[in-house]
């Protein structure tokens, strides 16, 4: 018998195939409360892969994942492996994909840009580059090659 | 192309045009020559009203914008010194422009923060003119400096052009490197290490089909260049003077040295020169930079009649 190390879920999101060590920072940008009981986390990190070798699995229950949270993990783990859950099975499964364009996801990192001023508005990007990862600021121009040290 | 397609765009990026709009804009501005020098009248634009919203001080750009839109019968309003405005008083940039919007028929700006330019443009429902945006873009610049390669030389494509001094924070070179790949130029990079071309300019220069030669010497390029491209190398750039002294002295051209250059040879500057070109340089030949000052006039009605829908 296949033992668990995380149990399966009935309703929520399970984001697997985060690249090992990841998880924690895929927890964090999607800003979960963790003194909210409303939401059973498990996350498991260094988990055994045969794909990957290692890597982290977040299972959410009872939350959908909006679009703008699909992308930023998209942008920390790309190919992982989302799945929407409903009633134990699969509903919905898709790969992140980097998206084509950001919005209030990624900062400037140029701090001369009008996005870092005080103006009402959100940073706005457009990938350029899929391999290295490199995104160009919609306002300044310049290119983000470092998506980590940039989420807002 | 018909010169209607331009009306109602915004001109923020010279990377945003084709070389098909870039070409229009540069015939329309030879038949703008004459005018802008007061030799015919072409009124096209009476009624119009040119938003000036200079942020940053400016000289030559705001005046020639202004002279620009004066000689084709329009008017202009606006501000040069921010301090006098409510900008002073909080205002962010968006609500000025929104403002100045409602107030005319096109806005010029310039601004010290990179991306100014695009916000205006994405906010106004009127043609946005980036005459500037930090350390960003400056189209118009570009414009007029292919406008004078190409009066000169009578070609973009294949001409040797030298982009010289501080290809680092010069924003200047950094949009004309970008227009000069697109037109199939050879271009050659002469800078100090510290001042070279930042490698994100070089990439996309590459990427626009050019393929760039860097060089630390003026001397390395001299008989080969048909463009000299001076640019002035900021003396607050340097925290030691001695290093200053010892660039600054490098990248001098005199009449001496161009005496090895081609004979069609051409010395360019955005202006303001400091001593990057020695005064003797400007009764050879090969010193166009007046010139290229005064190019700003005809390249500024093209755009000025092109966006406004005057009738040419």
């Amino acid at each position: 018998m296949r033992e668990y190390k995380i149990t399966p879920i009935v309703k929520g999101t399970v984001i697997d195939h985060i690249p090992a060590g990841m998880g924690i920072r895929v927890l964090k940008i999607l800003g979960l409360d963790v003194s909210d009981p409303k939401h059973t986390v498990s996350l498991g990190i260094h988990v055994r892969s045969k794909k990957l070798g290692w890597k982290d699995i977040l299972k959410i229950e009872d939350r959908e994942l909006k679009k703008q949270e699909l992308d930023k993990i998209a942008l920390i783990a790309p190919g992982a492996t989302i799945s929407i859950i409903e009633k134990g099975e699969v509903k919905e499964k898709y790969k992140a994909n980097l998206p084509e364009k950001t919005k209030g996801i990624l900062r400037c990192p140029n701090p001369n840009c009008i996005t870092n001023v005080g103006e009402p508005i959100e940073h706005e990007f457009i990938l350029i580059s899929r391999n290295p990862v490199k995104y160009r600021c919609m306002y300044c121009e310049r290119i983000l090659d470092d998506v980590l040290k940039n989420l807002m | 192309m018909q010169h209607n397609e331009f009306v109602g765009k915004d001109i923020v990026s010279i990377k945003d045009m084709s070389n098909e709009e870039i070409e229009h804009i540069l015939d329309v501005a030879k038949g703008m020559v004459d005018v802008a020098k007061g030799k015919k009248k072409m009124r096209v634009l009476e009624d119009r009203i040119l938003g000036l919203a200079f942020f940053e001080p400016s000289t030559r750009t705001k005046l020639s914008f202004e002279c620009a839109m004066l000689r084709l019968g329009g008017k202009c309003l606006g501000f040069s010194d921010p301090t006098s405005t409510s900008v002073a008083k909080g205002e962010t940039l968006s609500d000025t422009v929104r403002m100045l919007s409602s107030y005319s028929d096109a806005i010029v700006i310039r601004h010290k923060y990179e991306g100014a330019a695009r916000l205006a443009a994405r906010i106004s429902d009127k043609p946005v003119i980036n005459a500037g945006d930090g350390a960003g873009q400056h189209p118009t610049q570009t414009l007029l400096d292919l406008f004078t390669i190409r009066s000169k030389l009578g070609k973009i494509e294949g001409v040797n052009v030298a982009l010289i001094g501080d290809l680092k924070y010069g924003r200047t070179v950094h949009s004309l490197a970008y227009a000069l790949a697109k037109f199939r130029a050879n271009l050659y990079f002469v800078a100090p290490e510290t001042l070279q071309m930042p490698d994100d300019i070089v990439d996309t220069v590459c990427e626009l089909g050019g393929k760039p030669e860097k060089y630390s010497r003026l001397e390395d390029v001299i008989e080969h260049a048909d463009v000299f491209y001076m640019t002035r190398i900021q003396k607050e750039r340097f925290p030691d003077v001695q290093e200053y002294n010892k660039v600054s002295g490098v990248f001098r051209m005199d009449a001496k040295m161009l005496e090895n250059a081609k004979k069609n040879a051409i010395v360019m500057h955005p202006l303001p020169r400091v001593n990057e070109i020695q005064p003797d340089v400007d009764e050879t030949p090969h010193a166009v930079y007046f010139e290229q000052a005064f190019n700003g006039v005809p390249v500024r009605m093209a755009i000025l009649a092109l966006l406004l829908g005057g009738e040419l």
